[in-house]
C-alpha cells in the first residue's frame, strides 16, 4: 500500500499540489485522474521520486520515501516497476534486452535464469516471437507491452504506469488496461496509473483519485463515479455526450456491468 | 548575468563529474559499454582521420614549399616544418576540434534524445546511477582510444606530405624524408599526445553534460548538441594555449 499525505509541492511561485493526500491500495488499479495541468503528472513523479515535494509523506508500506537515505531509496526503487508514457524502451537494445536489463543490474541470476525469466515475461504479455526485435520495430501497442514485461521483469511491488493508454487505437488501449489489471491481480501489485482516458477510468478504476487544480477533489472508484456530485469531476468524465448516455443509463438502471463495458 | 550563468553551468558540471565518476553498479556491464563505446566513438573514427590527416598533410608540405621557398633556406626545410606542425598543432588540437564536431554531436545528441524520451527517467526509478551508466564508458572509451587517432593522424599526415613528394616536383622525397628526420624533438609527440588525452576528456564529458540536462524535445536536441560542440571547441582552444605554455615552455 501506498499512503500520501499532504503533498505540497511548487515550481517558482506556482504551487501545483495543494496538499494532496490518498491511499493507493495493494491488488487494486489505483487512477489518477485529472485534466491536463491539473497537477497529477507532478503527483506520480514525486511518488516515484523524479520530482521532491516541498511538504508532506510518501509512505511505501510505511517508509517515507521522502525520509529515506540514497542506498536505501536505491533499494525501494528495485521494488518499483514503472511504465512511462513513451514506453521509454532502450533503442539500442532488442526486446529480449530491454526486458533483461533489470535482471542484469539487480539480480545475481545466471545467464540461463535471466533468459527463462525474460521469456516468461514476454509471453505474459504475449509477445512471444518479437523477442529479437528492436523497439523501433514494433508498434506502439507492442513497445507499452514491452514496456510492461520489463516493469514485472524483478517482480515489483509497486507498479506506477504514466498515462499508458496515450497515443494507442481503443481496442489497444483496452488490451493494456486488460493488462494491467490482471497483472496487478496476479501479483497483488500496489498498481498507480495516471490516465485520463475514460475507458479507463470506467472500465478499471477500482481506486480512482481526482486531482483537481492541484486540490484532490474526489476519491471513489469506477461504479461510484456514476453518481457522483462533484461538478468538476461530471464536467471531466462525462464531457462528450457517449459517456452521459452510458451515465444515464447506469443511473436508471441502478448497476452497471463493467465486463460488458469492457 | 554572464559571469553568474558560467559559474552555475559550471558548478552543475562539477556535480555531473562527480555522479558520472561514482563506482558502477556492475563491472561487467559498465566494462562491456565501454568496449562498444570504443568501437562507436573510437574506431568509427578512423576512416575520418585518415582522410583528413592524408589532405592536411599534402596540404602543409605544398604550403611549406610556396611559403619557405629560398635559397637561404635548405629545402630540407619543407619536411622538417610539415612534421613540426603535425606533431604540435594538427594532430591533436585541430584533430580534436574537428573531432569535437563528430564524436562530440554523437554524444551529445544520444544522451539528450534518451533524456526526452524518458529512457534515463526510466534507468533512474530502476534504480542505476544513469550518469555513471552513460556517460563513463564513453569518457573512458573516447580518452583511451584518442591517443591511437593521434598517432595515425601523425602518420598519415606525414604520409600525406611524402606523396606530394611522390607525385609532384615541388620537393624530392629524400630532402622530405631527410627533413622528417632533422632536429627530431621527441617530446613533441608526448606533448601531443597528453594533450590529446585532455581533450578527448573534455569533448567527451562536456558533451554528455549538454545532452544530459536537455530539456524539452527535438529541437532541444539539436540545441544541446550544438551548444557542446561548441563548448568544447572554445574550452580546447582555452586548455591548448594553458597546455602549450606549461608543456612547452
Amino acid at each position: 500500500m501506498i499512503e500520501i499525505k499532504d503533498i505540497t509541492k511548487s515550481f517558482d511561485d506556482r504551487t501545483v499540489l495543494h496538499g494532496v493526500s490518498a491511499v493507493f491500495e495493494t491488488g487494486k488499479t489505483n487512477l489518477i485522474i485529472g485534466q491536463s495541468g491539473s497537477g497529477k503528472t507532478v503527483l506520480m513523479k514525486s511518488l516515484v521520486g523524479l520530482v521532491r515535494p516541498e511538504e508532506g509523506e510518501i509512505l511505501f508500506d510505511g517508509r517515507d520515501l521522502l525520509k529515506m537515505t540514497a542506498d536505501e531509496t536505491k533499494n525501494l526503487r528495485k521494488e518499483i516497476g514503472m511504465l512511462f508514457q513513451g514506453s521509454a524502451l532502450f533503442d539500442s537494445e532488442t526486446v529480449l534486452g530491454n526486458v533483461m536489463f533489470p535482471l542484469i543490474m539487480f539480480t545475481g541470476m545466471s545467464k540461463d535464469e535471466m533468459l527463462e525469466r525474460a521469456h516468461f515475461c514476454i509471453s505474459r504479455v504475449n509477445l512471444t516471437g518479437a523477442e529479437n526485435k528492436y523497439p523501433s520495430e514494433i508498434s506502439g501497442g507492442m513497445q507499452k507491452r514491452v514496456a510492461i514485461a520489463r516493469a514485472i521483469a524483478l517482480n515489483p511491488k509497486y507498479l506506477f504506469c504514466d498515462e499508458p493508454n496515450s497515443g494507442l487505437d481503443p481496442k489497444t488501449s483496452i488490451l493494456i488496461d486488460e493488462l494491467l489489471h490482471d497483472i496487478t491481480h496476479e501479483y497483488n501489485i500496489t498498481t498507480v496509473i495516471n490516465t485520463h482516458d475514460m475507458n479507463s477510468v470506467l472500465g478499471i478504476g477500482e481506486n480512482i483519485v481526482f486531482i483537481n487544480k492541484g486540490y484532490r477533489e474526489w476519491v471513489g472508484n469506477m461504479n461510484q463515479i456514476y453518481n457522483t456530485a462533484n461538478e468538476a469531476l461530471n464536467h471531466f468524465v462525462f464531457a462528450t455526450e457517449l459517456f452521459q448516455q452510458v451515465r444515464r443509463y447506469v443511473v436508471a438502471n441502478g448497476r452497471y456491468d463493467n465486463d460488458t463495458h469492457r | 548575468m554572464l559571469i553568474t550563468n558560467s559559474l552555475a553551468t559550471f558548478g552543475r558540471y562539477c556535480l555531473f563529474i562527480r555522479k558520472v565518476f561514482a563506482l558502477p553498479d556492475r563491472w561487467g556491464v559498465s566494462g562491456r559499454r565501454t568496449v562498444d563505446e570504443v568501437m562507436k566513438l573510437g574506431v568509427a573514427s578512423i576512416p575520418l582521420v585518415l582522410v583528413i590527416s592524408i589532405f592536411i598533410g599534402a596540404v602543409i608540405a605544398i604550403q611549406m614549399q610556396l611559403n619557405i621557398a629560398s635559397p637561404l633556406i635548405p629545402a630540407y626545410s619543407v619536411g622538417l616544418a610539415t612534421r613540426d606542425i603535425v606533431l604540435l598543432e594538427f594532430s591533436n588540437s585541430i584533430l580534436c576540434l574537428i573531432l569535437a564536431g563528430k564524436v562530440g554531436s554523437n554524444i551529445a545528441s544520444e544522451i539528450g534524445t534518451m533524456r526526452v524520451t524518458e529512457q534515463i527517467d526510466a534507468l533512474e526509478i530502476m534504480g542505476v546511477n544513469s550518469a555513471n551508466y552513460l556517460v563513463l564508458p564513453k569518457i573512458i572509451a573516447f580518452v583511451f582510444f584518442m591517443p591511437v587517432l593521434v598517432i595515425l593522424c601523425m602518420g598519415t599526415s606525414l604520409l600525406g606530405g611524402f606523396l606530394v613528394a611522390v607525385f609532384t616536383d615541388i620537393i624530392t622525397v629524400t630532402r622530405y624524408v631527410y627533413g622528417l628526420q632533422a632536429l627530431f624533438t621527441e617530446w613533441y609527440v608526448w606533448y601531443a599526445l597528453i594533450k590529446s588525452l585532455v581533450f578527448a576528456y573534455i569533448i567527451a564529458s562536456v558533451a554528455s553534460f549538454y545532452g544530459y540536462y536537455v530539456k524539452g524535445g527535438a529541437l532541444d536536441v539539436g540545441k544541446a548538441s550544438t551548444d557542446g560542440v561548441v563548448s568544447s571547441s572554445i574550452l580546447i582552444l582555452l586548455f591548448d594555449v594553458l597546455l602549450t605554455k606549461l608543456l612547452l615552455q
